[in-house]
């Protein structure tokens, strides 16, 4: 350490509050998405799991489930490609429970900004992986006899409901994360929330074979509606209201989990 | 900022539910000076530090730190500190280098600043080699350093460390001493808390010994030290009854007895003369002693002497 002068050497830019809320987003989303390459255990999930779900729900499945008119291949895409992105929305609770036990929520904490913004991070990058994970997935799903009807502009919007619901999720996620008191307790608790709206659900067998109280609920809850939405837009089965339930549920869980992340992430500041 | 004190704590209480934690602490810190906060796990240093930060609400008290008040102005605070914690707050899968530059741009330095930052700290901290590995790989001690770092990235005027160098090795421990000693001799403010007597006699210009949500003593390490003593020769005793013979042939002495262990620990003030002197009237009332040992004063004989209990009889933890 040569210079002896250490205080004030460096002064920090001047901007409006809006300015340094995007500033600092930008930040923490490179960082989360710089640690989707460092950390091999995030890329291998991101590759290995949409094959691997894939081929073993065609080919377990395949045979038994009579969906009561499209071949199960092109019944399953919507299905899968809605759980996985479920399952990858749960990262952002796994990062942001490995971010308070750190101390790096504390650090933040400690200097002049807006800290939560750490979380937009970690949601952001949910997005993009989740983008990433999709596109192998129907790459698979085209290898194993995928026939969709749809059109560029169904495409387009398949893309935008699975982002919007990615982006629902994650927040709901973000929630988890700082509830959770352990990465192990985080875990189980994205478990709890995930499974069972993704499995008692219309991903993997028509509803109408379902139990009547499980059928009710599987019919509808949001998970049902987003995938009915995508199947519909992506091989014609009719599409009903699930279209504006699937937008309606993810704008409501965005509007509610959003609120809810902010306040626990400041009372974390009063608590311990 | 009228005083000359960067940090000024007043009164300052914390509970947890029922569990008072902070039972009125007073505590001032000249500007450019080191305070050492010492004391046992559980005593409440870290919350002290979490309230200073910014981190804690607390209960009733006036709190300021380089002048603001860290209950209505956290922001000006925050724009003044830097902060490192018990756990090396970094991010493991980024390198030592990408943790400081994202780190200065979240200071909200320019892009070029927070490079030529990351770049100078990496080699005060002599991790320049390190700079590209992921800090996963890093050691205790170097993560430390790293992590010390990153809050001197804005070059803030006062300093926290709360306990630096608690699970470090000896080697690394003296190496972050040497960093931290010339913080002090530039001129920043730092509140250091720690449990090693060594620690806060090596570094700071005061010490101030909490137990149990007080302050107990408060001075400079040689003030401290007188109350002590310098060092402390421990007998344990063969029996018994050689015990109490003991006792009364050393009742001139201060000392501090163990029945059950029957150990005697005295403070020796004036060196080995004084050892010598003990050691003859053992002998010469034929004392039958089991072992003879000569300890240097830790944390244990300063609470010993100010509180009467050993550090180590705290249980709660300290949050």
């Amino acid at each position: 350490m040569e210079e002896t002068k250490m205080v004030g050497l460096y002064q920090p830019q001047q901007h409006s509050k809006l300015y340094w809320i995007f500033s600092d987003s930008l930040t923490f989303i490179k960082r989360s998405l710089k640690l989707i390459f460092r950390n091999p255990d995030q890329l291998i999930g991101l590759i290995v799991q949409p094959i691997m779900f894939m081929l073993l729900f065609r080919y377990v499945f395949g045979g038994a489930i009579d969906t009561g008119g499209p071949s199960y291949v092109n019944f399953l895409v919507a299905g899968i490609l809605v759980q996985m992105a479920a399952f990858g929305a749960l990262t952002t609770s796994y990062s942001v429970t490995y971010d308070m036990q750190k101390g790096i929520i504390d650090r933040l904490k400690s200097f002049p900004i807006a800290s939560w913004t750490v979380l937009t991070g970690h949601v952001v990058s949910d997005l993009f992986r989740n983008f990433i994970s999709s596109l192998i997935l129907l790459a698979v799903a085209f290898l194993v006899g995928f026939q969709p009807t749809a059109s560029l502009s169904d495409w387009v919007l398949v893309a935008l409901i699975v982002m919007l619901f990615t982006f629902a999720i994650s927040w709901l996620s973000a929630v988890l994360g700082l509830l959770a008191k352990s990465i192990e307790a985080v875990q189980w608790m994205g478990f709890l929330l995930v499974f069972p709206l993704t499995f008692a659900s219309a991903a993997f067998a028509p509803t109408e074979s379902m139990a009547t109280g499980l059928r009710i609920f599987a019919q509808n809850q949001p998970v049902t509606h987003v995938i009915e939405a995508i199947r519909a837009l992506m091989i014609g089965t009719p599409i009903g209201n699930h279209g504006i339930m699937a937008v309606i549920w993810c704008v409501a869980i965005i509007l509610v989990a959003i609120p809810l992340c902010a306040y626990l992430f400041n009372r974390q500041v009063s608590k311990s | 900022m009228s005083e000359n004190n960067a940090i000024v704590i007043e009164g300052l209480t914390k509970s947890y539910k029922d569990v008072e934690v902070l039972k009125g602490i007073d505590l001032k810190v000249e500007r450019g000076t080191m305070l050492a906060l010492l004391g046992p796990n559980g005593a409440g240093k870290t919350t002290i530090v979490r309230i200073l930060s910014t981190l804690l609400k607390y209960d009733s008290g006036k709190v300021t730190v380089h002048g603001y008040d860290v209950k209505d102005q956290a922001h000006e605070v925050r724009q003044n500190i830097g902060l490192t914690s018990q756990y090396a707050a970094l991010d493991e899968f980024l390198t030592g280098m990408d943790n400081l530059v994202m780190m200065g741009r979240l200071f909200h330095l320019s892009k070029e600043d927070a490079n030529k930052r990351a770049h100078e700290l990496l080699e005060q901290f002599d991790l320049v080699d390190a700079a590209n590995r992921p800090v996963k790989t890093y050691s205790g001690g170097m993560r430390r350093r790293l992590d010390l770092a990153v809050s001197l990235i804005p070059t803030p005027p006062v300093i926290f460390l709360d306990e630096p160098t608690t699970g470090l090795d000896p080697r690394s421990r003296l190496a972050m001493w040497n960093v931290i000693k010339k913080l002090v001799e530039a001129d920043v403010t730092i509140l250091l808390t720690t449990q090693y007597l060594e620690e806060a006699d090596q570094l700071a210009d005061k010490i101030a010994v909490i137990d149990n949500g007080k302050v107990i003593a408060e001075g400079t390490s040689d003030e401290l030290k007188s109350k002590v003593g310098n060092e402390r020769l421990e007998l344990v005793i063969k029996d018994s009854e050689n015990f109490a013979r003991a006792v009364s042939v050393l009742a001139n002495y201060k000392f501090i007895k163990n029945d059950e262990e029957r150990t005697i620990n005295i403070t020796i003030d004036s060196g080995v003369q004084e050892i010598a002197k003990i050691l003859s009237l053992i002998e010469q009332n034929s004392v039958q002693i089991e072992s003879l040992s000569l300890h240097k004063p830790t944390l244990d004989d300063v609470f010993l002497q100010l509180t009467g209990h050993e550090a180590e009889d705290k249980k709660v933890e300290d949050k």
